[in-house]
């Protein structure tokens, strides 16, 4: 693996006490690249977001930013990691105590000793770039949701971050919303000359702007990945469980009903109740 | 050869150990917090503002609580310090005793108290509910310590502002007690001031007061503030936090007044 890719994850497991998420997972970030990490709901695609942030630790394994190793790492360390990358959360996660314009300030005031003029100026920009810049006063609640969202990705990319790191950016919009993400993501991409990656489960938009997709698959031992390739390789696929989840199919090695006793039984007393 | 325990009381031993280590677990954590603000505040020294919001927040939450409160206290003392002072002939030490139990012990009790009750809970939801927003983690990953941030300027802020409010509430309810027994049971002006200023002390009374106050402060806005950061992400989680926050906050407030009373005025 290059030393010169920004996010290196080597052999990595994780879980949440004793279930397990992720098995013994490998995979690179490379320079200048948009990566799509996708799969189904729960399979552990947020976890790979937390684990590339530091914000949860791997169990075994080795997740690499920059070089710089994430498992014991110090506390100042870390946070030099943290204020080269940008993370763009499902939800937004805007302070809603704050508007629009002092959400995108925020990292420009913490992290930097910028004149109030030249904040502003960046702040502008960095809205104008998501199409809001004439929503820079307005609070988070008086705002929609795909709006929120691209507030959350200006404030994102306020420090010009080296990765950009999104989840779930496409869920819950309208086709507009989603189609200009889906390209204002490529486009950020190559003008700030950063990385991404995109963890989501919309297939059309994200074969459209990803230069690699990474599907992860659902199994006992913790999630793993199925395949990591072009677009188009992708679709060539013969696997059964990338078919599947391309095609959006319900027969396949995913089951899309949870594990029940027969409908019958459930209905004329043989099995309990719920 | 020894009987096993039955299954029902070993189940109830099993019980209140697991609850005894469950609060002692909890009495750890929140040491641990405690400390990593404390360790932080320095930081503030830097970004006075911050501070100031905080001190801003709360203070304003409860003034109106706190001087309403503290007008009908000063009137109900004055009322019944006067019928109680007149079986001894000592009406003229009404301003005394409205002034010494209001110094010593209901301004920053009640202070506390009605603190916890507004201001402490809004703390708790306002760290809950960011914390279930993600707004904690976010400011995480954009490498800026919650702790810091967030937590730090709050506990200065409630350490400052309860004192304050505790002095406003004594100044309001003296002027209470003042109302009832001068202006409208008639007792002597000059004495109600004369006794009051000759017997309150400023060490023993008066910065004793303050002491228990910034005690308190500190005590109630730090629970408040561990609570919100220990809740569980959940609208359920966030409302038991806050009901935690007035419990445990309010006991604490009355705990610590008996044991700074007995430290204070007894002699211990």
């Amino acid at each position: 693996m290059s030393s010169s890719s920004p996010l290196v994850f080597s052999n990595v497991c994780f879980g949440y006490g004793t279930r397990p998420v992720i098995d013994s997972l490998s995979l690179e970030v490379k320079a200048g690249e948009v990566l799509a990490i996708m799969g189904g709901s729960g399979v552990g695609k947020t976890t790979l977001l937390r684990l590339m942030t530091g914000l949860v630790a791997s169990s075994s394994g080795s997740v690499s930013v920059f070089n710089q190793l994430l498992r014991g790492v110090s506390h100042q360390d870390l946070f030099a990691v943290r204020r080269r990358m940008g993370l763009l959360f499902q939800f937004g996660a805007l302070f809603t105590d704050l508007s629009c314009f002092e959400n995108v300030a925020f990292p420009l005031r913490e992290h930097t000793t910028l004149s109030e003029q030249m904040i502003q100026d960046i702040v502008l920009l960095k809205l104008e770039s998501v199409g809001l810049r004439g929503a820079a006063q307005l609070m988070p609640s008086e705002i929609s949701g795909g709006m929120a969202r691209r507030v959350a990705l200006a404030r994102a990319i306020a420090l010009d971050p080296e990765l950009i790191l999104y989840d779930e950016p496409f869920a819950g919009l309208d086709p507009i919303s989603l189609g200009v993400t889906a390209r204002l993501i490529r486009r950020l991409n190559d003008a700030l000359g950063a990385s991404s990656v995109v963890v989501t489960h919309d297939v059309a938009e994200t074969f459209a702007i990803a230069d690699r997709i990474a599907v992860l698959a659902p199994a006992k031992a913790g999630a793993r990945l199925v395949a990591v390739g072009e677009p188009a390789s992708l679709r060539e696929s013969q696997d059964p469980y990338l078919r599947q989840f391309l095609k959006g199919e319900e027969d396949g090695p995913v089951g899309f009903h949870y594990p029940a006793p027969e409908l019958s039984d459930s209905f004329f007393g043989k099995a309990s109740r719920p | 050869m020894s009987t096993p325990a039955p299954s029902g009381l070993r189940a109830r031993v099993e019980s209140l150990g697991g609850s005894f280590l469950s609060v002692l677990e909890q009495a750890g954590a929140f040491l641990l917090l405690f400390l990593a603000i404390l360790r932080r505040l320095p930081i503030l020294f830097a970004r006075p503002r911050l501070v100031a919001a905080q001190v801003h927040f709360l203070g304003n939450y409860s003034l109106a609580i706190i001087l309403v409160s503290g007008l009908f206290v000063g009137l109900v003392l004055g009322l019944q310090g006067y019928y109680t002072l007149r079986r001894y002939g000592s009406e003229e030490a009404l301003g005394l005793l409205v002034a010494l139990s209001l110094v010593r012990e209901l301004g920053p009790v009640v202070t506390a108290l009605l603190f916890a009750g507004r201001a402490g809970t809004a703390l708790t939801a306002e760290i809950g509910l960011m914390k279930a927003g993600e707004q904690l983690s976010a400011m995480e990953a954009m490498a800026v310590d919650p702790v810091a941030r967030v937590l730090a300027p709050r506990l200065a802020g409630g350490l400052i502002a309860v004192p304050v409010l505790a002095t406003l509430f004594s100044a309001v309810g003296i002027m209470g007690g003042w109302l009832v027994g001068v202006g409208l049971i008639g007792v002597d002006q000059g004495a109600f001031w004369s006794q009051m200023s000759g017997g309150v002390a400023f060490y023993d009374d008066i910065l004793n007061g303050l002491v228990k106050a910034i005690v308190f402060g500190l005590v109630v806005t730090q629970i408040a503030l561990y609570f919100g950061y220990s809740a569980r992400p959940t609208p359920e989680g966030v409302s038991r936090a806050t009901t935690a926050t007035v419990v445990v906050g309010s006991l604490a407030v009355l705990g610590l007044d008996f044991v700074l009373t007995a430290l204070m005025f007894s002699g211990f």
